[in-house]
């Protein structure tokens, strides 16, 4: 059997007809949309969109009908339906990319990323005055928070995978319940806990430790998923050799699981870098650098943006968004480091 | 000579024990230790709020939850007065929190079936990434946009809102003040919560069983019908979980709210007018000028909120795990 | 593959089939002029996997496939119902005619197709989340089908398929608490039920006990007097007891192919090629 002169085929995708049809339909459409729209009173994006989708809808129903009978109609509906959906969400995310790059990017300049605020006032003109100082004071709390939240979150994902103790139910479920603290309560309970109980004042260590409550669940989750993942061979070769517990995972497992665990570490960073209400309670403001965290308030991007916002002036609110242009940027690249990070794990 | 064979007792299971190793008990110990940070947290959140909120609690009793004042203030004696209830907040908190369910739900259902069933490969993972992304980003990016760019058209919505629909009292106002209202809050929720409805609905679509799927199509279905009658019974408990989740974070979301809305200490059920509130966002409204009676308060309101969000997760996770332990 | 019967001999197994060749009543008038396949390929992606296949299956008979694991005897049969393309990546060629009317003719709407060509797969799959009486008439519900009766409806293809005696009490009760055997015949009920011309049958009862396997064989026997049925076995006793006619599949490492097709007691009693010879005799395979 010579299977040199067939050809594969697929008869059932889509035909230069079916797509001749639809482009029609988009275009009578796009046609009934001006129409209608010219001849009542609606005006906007808004009476745009809609009619055109209803037009849409019809007319292509119509040629559907013909085609596949009711039944057709409906399922014509829903798939229009679902793509409705997922356009209005890519609107949303598209409209807050774009305006936190167009508005931003007007404030961006030298001045912006190496002066601090101490000789400028919320009044003053771009150019005069910057964020250093809250670049500065975010970098020290994500480090504050990475020193205390990761021994805390891997060694207890490490319970939970290596030692499955009796506890380890309940502890998954407070880790669990624990990721669904607000970031307001975090902030207000080291208020509760620390400032209004020991002579502690608001510092960027303080602002750490409201970090971490939010950090560890986010780090044990993502640290437990990796290790999971490592198999069990390994560790069974280690104890077989008559190594400790303690060593195989040390000098096996862990390692093993390394490129994941940084991944765990770096999500939880994210989690944590855009956050604002926690540290309103902890860190205060602060208008320079404060290379203090122990003593003294001390400044973060979001808080600076918070009260950029809420200070009302044109200049400051141009600050605001060039520091959320920035804070973005920031986020977005520790994101694509956790997925570039991720998928080296996964490939191991 | 006896034909039976000689009687057989099985032997009982010997215990197995192992003396651990001195090296391997202190690594037991200080993992043990380590994991029981997460129980002493939540545990000492809850004590310190409960200790620090105590005498407003005690002051008010059950007032705090219910009665709808907030106001403290030194009377013509010199004396200090305070009452403090909650109720407004909490109410402003569950209004807000549906409306942003209404929308997103609704939405993130839509993208998840589009991405699961009729998105072609490339803008399949192109969508899925954007939709990642927008989870993390920050809440006070959400709390810009939502001012200065979603306000100015949201007011025009709801003035057709309320031109159109004003004769129900829901959409009705006692101002044409549309600013800042409950509305264009939960807008911003919303907006903020779809994607892990997106995520968790998602997940659970692509996890249909195969077979069932097959089958509707055997028997002639369209697309539309086979997700009708075989991948949304099956992902429902799952979109009710991932729901419930994203209706935990919105009850918490703080300075996304406070941008767009204008907190104002009364209980209000017209969403399109420009008053409301939420627990988070009150507490930090009034934390900068709190006295020491106020904050106690507000320390108690925050206890109240960390309560509800609690009950909120916990609930949301037994539904999705009961998802996953029946496989249906 | 654990059933007694001696398949030492391939003359025991023709004379299983010949037996059921005299007890075929003339059957009551076949619905259309049946199925017929012309040249069929299939591949996955790159993968040829099915090549050149022809068969014509004449209206109101049974149709064995038989085979080696992997010769392309699923891949076949659901090409005959156009489920081959729900496999992303795959392509075709050839026809397929139904009633003399090509089903992959671009334009045709498919989930007509599927209506006249009903299949019942290897793992019964009921849906869970309706009710037996639900499933059974849930294809209707799906092609928008209206009818004036749906409780006659529902008791006839219930007896068709064997299983109404069992559930007539418990119409209400979910599909998930009946026994495999009951699912699969649930399942064949709910085909019935839309009314199909032809039937394919892709291993019915190799995930079933053996006693469930007799009652569904019986059921194929009854249903063929009124429809075409094509079923993939890899059962060669099986197909001896319900078939009319056996084609065998083979894949000598390349793409699938049909090697021949017969009267079933000709097959196993005097195959005219070779390989089928040494499968049949339980050479390989």
């Amino acid at each position: 059997m010579s299977t040199t002169t067939v050809k594969p085929m697929k008869p059932w995708a889509a035909t230069p007809r079916d797509r001749a049809l639809t482009t029609l339909s988009v275009v009578l459409a796009a046609l009934s949309t001006f129409a209608i729209v010219a001849a009542t009173p609606m005006k906007g994006k808004i009476a745009y969109f809609f009619v055109f989708f209803i037009a849409w809808l019809v007319i292509d129903s119509l040629f559907v009908l013909q085609k596949n009978g009711v039944k057709g109609v409906g399922n014509g509906f829903a798939e229009k339906l679902t793509f409705l959906g997922a356009l209005i969400v890519m609107m949303a995310v598209s409209s807050i990319l774009w305006s936190a790059i167009s508005r931003g990017a007007a404030g961006l300049n030298i001045a912006y990323f190496t002066q601090n605020m101490r000789n400028a006032s919320i009044f003053d003109p771009i150019g005069m005055g910057g964020i250093a100082h809250a670049i500065f004071g975010t970098l020290l709390l994500i480090a504050i928070a990475i020193a205390i939240s990761v021994p805390m979150g891997i060694l207890t994902a490490l319970y939970l995978t290596e030692i499955k103790g009796k506890a380890a139910g309940l502890i998954q479920f407070l880790v669990q319940a624990m990721s669904g603290v607000p970031s307001v309560v975090a902030g207000l309970f080291i208020y509760a806990a620390v400032i209004l109980n020991t002579p502690l004042r608001p510092s960027a260590f303080l602002g750490g430790l409201a970090l971490t409550i939010l950090m560890v669940p986010t780090v044990t989750r993502t640290s437990q998923e990796v290790l999971n993942l490592v198999p069990r061979d390994l560790r069974e070769a280690g104890l077989a050799m008559g190594a400790t517990q303690w060593k195989t995972v040390a000098l096996v497992v862990v390692p093993a699981a390394r490129s994941g665990l940084i991944t765990a570490v770096i999500l939880g960073v994210a989690r944590i870098a855009g956050e604002t209400a926690p540290l309103l309670f902890t860190v205060g403001t602060f208008d320079s650098y404060n290379f203090n965290p122990f003593v003294g308030q001390n400044s973060a991007i979001p808080v600076i943006i918070w009260s950029g916002l809420n200070a009302g002036s044109a200049e400051s609110i141009q600050r605001a968004w060039s520091a959320i242009l920035i804070l973005l940027i920031v986020v977005l690249v520790i994101f694509v480091s956790a997925r570039i990070f991720g998928k080296k794990s996964m490939k191991k | 000579m006896s034909l039976d064979a000689p009687e057989k007792t099985t032997p009982q299971a010997r215990k197995i024990t192992t003396k651990p190793r001195v090296s391997d008990q202190i690594f037991r110990g200080v993992v043990t230790a380590f994991s029981f940070s997460a129980l002493v947290i939540l545990a000492l959140i809850a004590l310190f709020l409960f200790l620090k909120g105590f005498s407003a609690l005690k002051a008010q009793g059950f007032n705090f939850i219910t009665s709808f004042e907030w106001n403290v203030f030194v009377d013509d004696t010199g004396k200090e007065v305070a009452h403090f209830g909650l109720q407004a907040m909490l109410v402003g908190t569950v209004v807000i929190s549906i409306i942003a369910l209404l929308i997103a739900v609704p939405l993130a259902v839509l993208t998840a079936l589009f991405l699961t069933f009729y998105a072609p490969d490339r803008i399949k993972k192109i969508l899925i990434t954007v939709i990642d992304l927008m989870a993390a980003f920050p809440s006070i990016l959400y709390g810009l946009w939502g001012y200065f760019v979603l306000m100015p058209m949201a007011i025009y919505w709801a003035q057709l809102i309320n031109k159109w629909l004003g004769w129900i009292y829901i959409f009705d106002v006692p101002e044409p003040i549309f600013s800042r209202s409950p509305f264009i809050a939960g807008i911003v929720l919303s907006v903020m919560i779809i994607p892990i409805i997106t995520s968790v609905s998602r997940e659970v679509f692509s996890q249909t069983p195969l077979d069932r799927v097959q089958a509707a199509y055997a028997l002639g279905a369209t697309k539309w019908g086979m997700i009708r009658a075989v991948v949304l019974p099956f992902g429902a408990n799952g979109v009710v979980g991932g729901s419930m989740l994203a209706l935990g974070r919105a009850f918490g979301e703080t300075v996304a709210v406070f941008s767009v809305l204008n907190i104002v200490y009364r209980t209000n059920f017209q969403v399109l007018y420009t008053q409301g509130g939420n627990v988070a966002s009150h507490i930090i409204q009034r934390f900068g000028e709190a006295g020491a009676t106020e904050m106690s308060a507000l320390i108690a309101a925050g206890l109240v909120l960390f309560m509800l969000t609690l009950l909120v997760n916990f609930f949301a996770n037994y539904i999705v795990t009961k998802t996953v332990k029946s496989g249906r | 593959m654990s059933e007694k019967i001696d398949r030492t001999t391939p003359s025991a197994l023709s004379a299983v089939s010949s037996a059921r060749a005299e007890k075929k009543v003339a059957g009551t008038a076949p619905l259309g002029t049946g199925l017929e396949a012309r040249g069929v390929h299939a591949w996955f992606d790159k993968h040829h996997a099915l090549s050149d296949v022809s068969l014509d299956f004449s209206a109101g008979t049974v149709t064995a496939l038989i085979g080696p694991s992997g010769c392309g005897k699923s891949t076949f049969i659901r090409t005959l119902n156009r489920m081959h393309e729900f496999i992303p990546d795959t392509s075709m060629a050839g026809q397929v005619l139904l009633d003399g009317k090509d089903i992959y003719e671009p334009g045709i709407d498919v989930t007509k197709i599927r209506l006249q060509i009903g299949m019942v797969f290897q793992k019964p799959n009921p849906f869970p989340s309706m009710t037996i009486g639900e499933n059974v008439l849930s294809g209707l519900k799906l092609a928008q089908i209206k009818t004036s009766n749906p409780d006659e409806l529902m008791e006839e293809c219930l007896t068709r398929a064997g299983l109404w005696s069992e559930v007539k009490d418990r119409l209400d009760a979910h599909a998930g608490g009946l026994s495999g055997g009951q699912q699969q015949r649930l399942c064949i009920a709910r085909a019935l039920a839309v009314k199909p011309k032809v039937l394919l049958m892709d291993e019915p009862c190799s995930a079933l006990d053996p006693g469930s396997t007799l009652r569904i064989e019986e059921t194929i026997s009854q249903l063929s007097k009124s429809m075409t049925i094509v079923i993939v076995t890899h059962n060669m006793q099986q197909a001896a007891r319900v078939s009319d006619y056996t084609a065998f599949f083979l894949s000598d490492g390349g793409p699938g192919q049909m090697i021949e097709v017969g009267p079933t007691n000709e097959i196993f009693s005097r195959p005219r090629d070779q390989r089928t010879e040494n499968y049949v005799t339980g050479r390989f395979g």
